[in-house]
Formats: structure tokens, C-alpha cells, sequence
């Protein structure tokens, strides 16, 4: 399997893999403009898994949208994996998507009419590799997650949590080295949502990949490094968590 | 990314259903109105095609093969006298009355040919002896005159009946091309074709020719009109110059035109509109897909392989359903029913166009598409 980008180039050891200062972003409503990131400063380290929390309109969908290159920020600098997001063009942060993130969205976003095995092999086959290999690795990932009887199901005879499961081994069997989570666990019960934090924590949790994960969801705190509070477009607390404050 | 496209296209089923429907009810419509229209105009010059020589002399000012014009009897050596004729024969057409054995009578085309060459017969003949027509009395009937002259039963080899009160017997059963009158062919020898009809000053109807060995048709007939001041043209030039009349003075071309347009409209539509729905329905699907590093270019390609690919699939089942139609509803030549290449070639750009659009307007959303989308 070579599905680690070739030209991706590796940052240095000590450089956090996202490196965002004075992000500012607002959106037009008829004819005024909304503020919604007053100005973020924020550092992801390789290994890390960050929370990004607070009320809804805090703007943490939409910094992850910004570090995801899918939004533009009208002010402020972003590098990702050492490389100026801002100064890419759409085909290069499509391209650079493709070569370097995950995605896992919050109502999964699956392809209705494709099975598990082929929903996880889309960002391969995105990438050109062969239909044959691309699904002996989805299969690969799929299992790991605890997912290899349900290989042939498509989404409509999936629960919840199963069709989340897939969700994150799309987006892991490329082995991104950034994995942003849109609330993940929003549109499921809490013991399932717990379950499937835990699976993508545990596959997804590399020395040498970030996770930024959106939630509300309290419960799964306990998996983050780090807990980024955001309230009105700003960061208020960043939370450094470990067994002790957890307890 | 061809399989997931074909999958997304396939397992919407009732989408892709509903998508196939309207493309293969396209092309049938277009299909077969199309070979309907070209099989009138075949037979709008059945008169031509059914006789089969190279250059027709004529009338300058006639405009079709059923118009008639008569020449003077000297045409036909004055034509023999142009330098590059190889043969030049008369020929009698015209519509007559044949009275049938219970007292009725029933139009039909008469067409009387050179005795000694009998030059212009029917290429098949069906049952008895075509040379016979040089026997006293002796006509030809073609299959379409046996049926209104009262049957097989009735009309067959040996049997007698009238043609404007002058006797005439059957020798032979031909196979021709219908005619777009329907008017059935009966046919004769030149001289008895003149005594089966009333008294006229001009009876000549035409002037057969063939070109000497390496002289085009298309000169002869140029030098032809221009040494004997007659019209003169190639069975081509004349098949046309037959099909333009008819679809100057009838209504024909713009009927079948109207329907052949409203399948193409039809057709447009709905594809058009269920791919804009298919597209719009997956929106989330394919914002995801840009999300996780689809380029535009690459969604494009994904809409064009799903539309020409079910494209494809319309066409060859609505071809497949209009030529059964063909095959059933014509069989015998009962129906005019023509289906040519330019027509199934013509369709094809027609589909591919449709498709094209229905393509068009969905790719035109997925430009549009913010991969944000799948974070709302």
C-alpha cells in the first residue's frame, strides 16, 4: 500500500502540523457582514487529538472548514503539513485534500448505492489506484474497525454507528495525516457514540497524525489531548487534558 | 471513478429507470417517424426507382414523376441523336382506369415499355413470363394490383380484364415499390399502353436513356437539355427534385417534423430533468466527494460517463423497439418504413446531445458546489 503522499513534504519534528494566527473569517448575510472567527490562533501537534467545543455559532465548524482549505479566511496566515494553505488555488487544495485529510462529517455523507467496502475504497479510486487493491484495502481498514461482516451492506442497512464506522475508515484508509471530524457522534445514541470515538481513536491515533475532532458531546472528551474552547469566534480555554483532570 | 459513477447511475434505480424511459421513448419516436417519413419519400419516387435507368428526359418544366408532361414522339430520336447516348426508349405513364370483373373500376398506374427491350421492367418477377408482354393483350400486374384488382384468387396468371374497354390479359406478376398515391402498377408494351389510352395529340411520357460506357450520367443529362432544349436528369437528380415537390406541397414534412422535434424535445426534457434531479438529491454525496479531494473535472466526467452511458442504453433499445415496429408493422412493404444509416447516425448526434444537456446543467451545479456543504 503507498497511500502516503509522495509530495507531501514532511514538516519538521518540532513544527505543529497546523499552524494558524489571526484567522479571521465572515460571512455576508444580505447586505451585512457576519463575524464569525474574531481573529483564532491555533497550533495542532502530530499525535495530538483536539476537541474543538463551545455553543453553536462559536465558529469551530467553520475554523474547521478554514484549516480544511474548503473555506477562505479573509484574514490571517494557515499552514498545513508546513505548506500555505492561503496561497493555494482551489485545484491545489483539492489536490492537497485529497493527498493529505480526512474527513468524517457529521451525517456520514455516504454514497447510498455503493456498499460499505466501496464507500471506504472512493478515496483510493479518487486517488487512481486500481478497483482491485483499492478494495482489498477498505476491506483492510473496514475490519479493524470491526466492520468485516458487514463488508457488502450499503448504508441503508447499516445503523447509525455502522454507517459512522465506515465513514471513519473512509476517511482513515488513505492514512491522512490530518483527520477532521465534523461532530461525529451527533447524529448518535450516546453508548454508540462512544463506541465509534473509541474505534476512531484507536485506529486513527498515530504519532505522526493530527486529529481535529468538532463535538458537543461531553463523553468523549476523555479521548482528546487537548480541549479547544471557542465562543464567539474566539478561543477562550485550551484545556490540556490528562488522567488526572479527567478524574 | 467509472465504477462508482456507474454504480450511483445503476443503483438509483427507479431514477435510472425513469432516465432510460425517456431516452429510448426519445429515439423510438425519432426513430421511427423518421423511417416513416423517408419511406414516403422512397415511395414518392417508386416511379423512378421501380423503372431503374440512368437519365430521364422530359418536360423542362416538369416538377415530379407523377407530373406528367407529354413530349412529341420525335423526342425520342432527337435524344438518340445527342453524342454520348448509348440507348434512348419511350415510355407511356400514366393513370388509367381498369374495370374490374363485378363492374367496378379501380384506378391504376399504366406504364408502357419499349416492346423490343421491354427497358424499364421490374427487376423480380413473382410468377409468369415478363417477355410475355409482347404476346396480343398481354399486361403485367404488380403484387399491389393483384390485391385491388380483387385478390390472388381473382387475379392471377391467364386472367382477363379491361383497361378503358380494351382487353387485357395477365402474364406476369411483378414486385414493385409501392407508390406514395397507392396507386398500383400494371404494365404494358409502349404501343398498346397508347391504344389503351383516350386519343391525345402528345402521348410520350418519357425518354429512357443510358450513358455510353465511361460518359457520367450527371453530363449526359447537362449536354441532353442543352442540345434539345428538353429536361434531362439523372434518376438521382430526378428522385430529389420528386421528394422537394412533396415536401413543398404537402403537409408531410412538417408534420413528421413537428413530432420528430417534439421527441427530441420530450426526450431533452425529461432527462434533463431527472439527471438535475439525480444531481441535486446527491448534492451532500457529491460535496462529500469534493470534500475528500474530487475535482470538478473529475465530477464532470463522473455526469458525462452516467448520462452517455444510459444514453447509450436508450439508444440501442429504442432502435431495437423501432425497428421491431418496422419489421412488424411493414413487413410486405405495407408500410412506408425506411431505416437508414444517416437517420440512426443523426439520432445518435441527437441523443448525444440531449444527453450533452442533460450533462450540462448538472455539471453546471457541481461547479457551483460549495464542499462546505457537508459541514451544514
Amino acid at each position: 500500500m503507498t497511500t502516503q503522499p509522495s509530495e507531501i513534504p514532511e514538516p519538521p519534528a518540532s513544527a505543529p502540523l497546523v499552524h494558524a494566527r489571526g484567522i479571521v473569517k465572515s460571512f455576508r448575510v444580505d447586505h451585512t457582514r457576519i463575524p464569525v472567527l474574531k481573529g483564532v490562533d491555533l497550533d495542532v501537534a502530530a499525535g495530538e487529538v483536539l476537541l474543538l467545543v463551545g455553543p453553536s455559532g462559536s465558529g469551530k465548524t467553520t475554523l474547521l472548514s478554514v484549516i480544511a482549505g474548503i473555506l477562505d479566511a479573509d484574514e490571517g496566515t494557515l499552514t498545513v503539513l508546513d505548506r500555505d494553505l492561503f496561497s493555494m488555488t482551489e485545484d491545489e487544495k483539492t489536490a492537497f485534500r485529497r493527498e493529505a485529510m480526512g474527513f468524517v462529517f457529521q451525517q456520514f455523507n455516504l454514497l447510498p448505492t455503493l456498499t460499505a467496502t466501496e464507500n471506504v475504497a472512493v478515496p483510493l479510486l479518487i486517488r487512481g489506484l486500481k478497483k482491485e487493491a483499492a478494495f482489498a484495502r477498505a476491506i483492510e481498514v473496514l475490519k479493524t474497525l470491526g466492520m468485516g461482516g458487514r463488508l457488502t451492506s450499503t448504508p441503508s442497512h447499516l445503523s447509525g454507528g455502522e454507517q459512522q464506522r465506515v465513514a471513519i475508515a473512509r476517511a482513515l484508509v488513505t492514512e491522512p495525516r490530518l483527520l477532521l471530524c465534523d461532530e461525529p457522534t451527533a447524529n448518535l445514541d450516546a453508548e454508540t457514540g462512544h463506541r465509534v470515538v473509541e474505534a476512531l481513536c484507536r485506529v486513527g491515533k498515530r504519532p505522526d497524525r493530527a486529529m481535529i475532532i468538532v463535538t458537543h458531546d461531553t463523553r468523549i472528551f476523555e479521548f482528546g489531548d487537548r480541549l479547544v474552547h471557542m465562543d464567539d469566534g474566539r478561543i477562550r480555554e485550551v484545556q490540556h487534558m490528562n488522567e488526572e483532570e479527567l478524574r | 471513478m467509472n465504477y462508482v459513477a456507474l454504480k450511483m447511475l445503476f443503483g438509483d434505480r427507479a431514477k435510472y429507470l425513469m432516465l432510460l424511459a425517456g431516452l429510448t421513448f426519445s429515439t423510438m419516436l425519432i426513430v421511427q417517424q423518421g423511417s416513416i417519413f423517408w419511406g414516403l419519400m422512397l415511395w414518392s419516387q417508386s416511379g423512378i426507382t421501380n423503372i431503374n435507368v440512368p437519365i430521364w428526359v422530359t418536360d423542362p418544366n416538369i416538377n415530379q414523376v407523377e407530373e406528367v408532361k407529354p413530349l412529341a414522339d420525335t423526342a425520342v430520336t432527337v435524344v438518340r441523336s445527342v453524342p454520348g447516348v448509348e440507348w434512348a426508349m419511350p415510355l407511356y405513364k400514366g393513370l388509367q382506369r381498369a374495370k374490374l370483373e363485378d363492374g367496378n373500376y379501380q384506378q391504376i398506374s399504366l406504364v408502357g415499355l419499349d416492346a423490343a427491350t421491354l427497358i424499364g421492367r421490374p427487376g423480380v418477377t413473382l410468377e409468369g413470363r415478363i417477355e410475355e408482354l409482347r404476346d396480343p393483350d398481354a399486361v403485367a400486374l404488380d403484387q399491389w394490383a393483384v390485391d385491388r384488382l380483387g385478390g390472388p384468387e381473382r387475379m392471377k396468371i391467364g386472367t382477363v380484364f379491361e383497361i378503358n374497354d380494351h382487353r387485357a390479359r395477365v402474364v406476369a406478376i411483378v414486385q414493385t415499390q409501392k407508390s406514395f398515391q397507392n396507386v398500383p402498377f400494371v404494365y404494358t408494351t409502349y404501343k398498346r399502353a397508347l391504344r389503351y389510352t383516350p386519343p391525345e395529340r402528345r402521348k410520350l411520357s418519357y425518354v429512357l436513356v443510358k450513358p455510353k460506357d465511361g460518359i457520367p450520367a450527371e453530363a449526359l443529362a447537362r449536354r441532353i437539355a442543352q442540345e434539345t432544349g428538353l429536361g434531362a436528369y439523372t434518376a438521382d437528380e430526378f428522385g430529389w427534385k420528386t421528394i422537394r415537390w412533396v415536401l413543398k406541397n404537402t403537409g408531410i414534412g412538417v408534420n413528421f417534423g413537428t413530432t420528430v422535434f417534439l421527441g427530441f424535445v420530450v426526450g431533452m426534457a425529461i432527462a434533463g430533468q431527472t439527471f438535475y434531479l439525480f444531481t441535486v438529491e446527491n448534492l451532500k454525496q457529491f460535496g462529500a466527494l469534493k470534500a475528500i479531494g474530487a475535482s470538478t473535472g473529475m465530477l464532470a466526467r463522473m455526469i458525462l460517463l452516467q448520462s452517455f452511458t444510459v444514453g447509450l442504453i436508450g439508444y440501442g433499445v429504442g432502435i431495437g423497439l423501432a425497428t421491431a415496429f418496422g419489421l412488424t408493422a411493414g413487413r410486405g412493404g405495407n408500410l412506408p418504413y425506411a431505416e437508414t444509416w444517416p437517420l440512426l447516425v443523426g439520432v445518435l448526434i441527437a441523443l448525444l446531445g440531449i444527453c450533452a444537456f442533460s450533462s450540462a446543467i448538472s455539471i453546471r451545479k457541481l461547479a457551483k458546489l460549495e464542499p462546505g456543504i457537508v459541514f451544514r
